[in-house]
C-alpha cells in the first residue's frame, strides 16, 4: 500500500464517478419524458447487436497472431462454441463446453 | 489487491462503489502509483466509454421505471448489458423485476466474489488458467444467435469487421473508442437499409441445476492467489449464472 487509506478512497470515488459519468450519460440526456430524436432510437435497435461484435472482439484482443500459439487456442475455442450453439442452441451447453475445452487447450496442449 | 497490500475490505469497497469490470484491473495499478485522482477518472472515462452505447441501446428499456431505474443504470456492466438487451422478458413478470434481479445478481455475485477472493485468495491452488473464456464464450453465443436472425445479422458483422480493423490499425490498448466511432459512422452510414431488431430469443433451453450455478460461483470468487483477477473470473462466471437466472424465470 503506497497510498494512505483517504487517498486510496478518493482514488475509488473518482474511478466510480468516471464510470458512472458513461452510464448516466445517456438517460440524462434523454429523461423519460424526453422523446429521443428518431436517429438515437435507430441506434438504440442497431447498435446492441453491434455492440456485442465488439464485445467478442474485445475479449480476444489478447491474441498475438504473430507469436506461438498464434490465437490457435481462442481459435478452436470459439468455433467449437458457435457450432455447438448452432446445433444445440444451449447456451449453457455451449459456454460451458467451450471453457472447459479452451482451458484443456491451454493448461495441457499448448502449454 | 492482496497482493498490493489491500486486504479483503477494500476489494468489497472496490468492487461494490466502482463495479466497473475491467477497470478496476487498472485501478488497482493506479493505487499502487503516485496518488492522482484526474488521471484516474480520465482513464476510467476512457475504458469505461463503451457503456454510453448500453445506456442508449437500454433507453427504451429501461423507460419508466421509476427509483429502480437509478440503481439499474449505477450497474450496468458488461454482462448486465448482454443479457438484459437479449433475454426476453417472460410475459408473466414484471420487467421492472425482470431487469432488477438480472442486475442485482450479477452484482452482488461480483462483490461477494471479489471478498471471497480476498481471503481466500492463497489458500487455494486449482490451476484457473482459462476460466476467464466463460465471458468471450458467452459473447459468442449471444453473438452468433445475432447471427441466425436476418434483421441483426448486418448489425453484428459490422460491430465485429469495425473492431476488428480498428484493433490492427490501433493495437489492444487503444482500439475500443474508434471501434466506437466506426460503429456509429457504418450504422449512420446504413441507416435505413438496416431493419435492426435485436434477437430476444437466446436465453431459452434447458437450465442447469442452481447448485452447479453457485458452487462455480464460489470457486471462481475463491481461487485465484491475486484476488484482482478473482473479482474478474467471478464477473465473468457470474454472467453464466444470471443466464441460469433468467432460465429459471422463464
Amino acid at each position: 500500500m503506497t497510498l494512505t487509506p483517504l487517498q486510496t478512497i478518493i482514488m475509488i470515488g473518482a474511478v466510480a464517478l468516471g464510470t458512472m459519468v458513461t452510464r448516466f450519460t445517456p438517460f440524462l440526456i434523454f429523461p423519460d419524458h424526453r422523446e429521443p430524436p428518431r436517429f438515437v432510437t435507430y441506434l438504440g435497435k442497431v447498435l446492441p447487436a453491434a455492440v456485442i461484435g465488439l464485445l467478442v472482439i474485445f475479449c480476444l484482443k489478447g491474441i498475438s497472431l504473430l507469436q506461438a500459439p498464434y490465437g490457435i487456442p481462442e481459435l478452436i475455442s470459439v468455433v467449437c462454441v458457435v457450432l455447438l450453439h448452432l446445433w444445440k442452441r444451449n447456451s449453457l451447453l455451449s459456454i460451458g463446453v467451450g471453457t472447459v475445452m479452451y482451458m484443456i487447450l491451454i493448461q495441457f496442449v499448448f502449454i | 489487491m492482496e497482493k498490493k497490500g489491500y486486504g479483503p475490505l477494500w476489494s468489497l469497497l472496490m468492487s461494490s462503489i466502482a463495479f466497473c469490470g475491467s477497470m478496476q484491473y487498472v485501478a488497482i495499478t493506479l493505487l499502487t502509483a503516485v496518488f492522482d485522482p484526474l488521471q484516474a477518472f480520465l482513464l476510467s472515462l476512457m475504458v469505461n466509454a463503451r457503456h454510453l452505447f448500453y445506456g442508449i441501446c437500454m433507453l427504451k428499456k429501461y423507460k419508466k421505471l421509476g427509483p429502480v431505474k437509478n440503481f439499474l443504470i449505477y450497474v450496468l456492466c458488461d454482462e448486465t448489458f448482454s443479457i438484459v438487451s437479449s433475454a426476453k422478458v417472460p410475459e408473466d413478470i414484471d420487467r421492472k423485476w425482470f431487469y432488477f434481479w438480472v442486475s442485482f445478481l450479477d452484482y452482488s455475485y461480483w462483490v461477494v466474489a471479489s471478498v471471497i477472493g480476498g481471503f481466500l485468495g492463497s489458500v487455494i491452488t486449482m490451476n484457473t488458467r482459462g476460466l476467464d473464456f466463460v465471458l468471450t464464450a458467452l459473447f459468442a453465443v449471444i453473438f452468433t444467435e445475432q447471427l441466425r436472425k436476418a434483421d441483426s445479422r448486418i448489425s453484428a458483422l459490422i460491430g465485429a469487421a469495425c473492431s476488428i480493423l480498428c484493433l490492427l490499425a490501433f493495437g489492444p490498448q487503444n482500439f475500443i473508442i474508434p471501434s466506437m466511432i466506426a460503429i456509429l459512422l457504418v450504422l449512420t452510414i446504413m441507416k435505413g437499409r438496416l431493419k435492426g431488431s435485436f434477437s430476444e430469443s437466446i436465453m431459452g433451453g434447458a437450465g442447469a441445476s442452481s447448485e452447479t450455478a453457485a458452487e462455480v460461483n464460489e470457486i471462481a470468487g475463491a481461487m485465484d492467489s491475486t484476488g484482482s483477477s478473482a473479482i474478474r473470473t467471478s464477473g465473468q462466471v457470474n454472467a453464466t449464472a444470471v443466464i441460469r437466472e433468467s432460465e429459471v424465470a422463464e
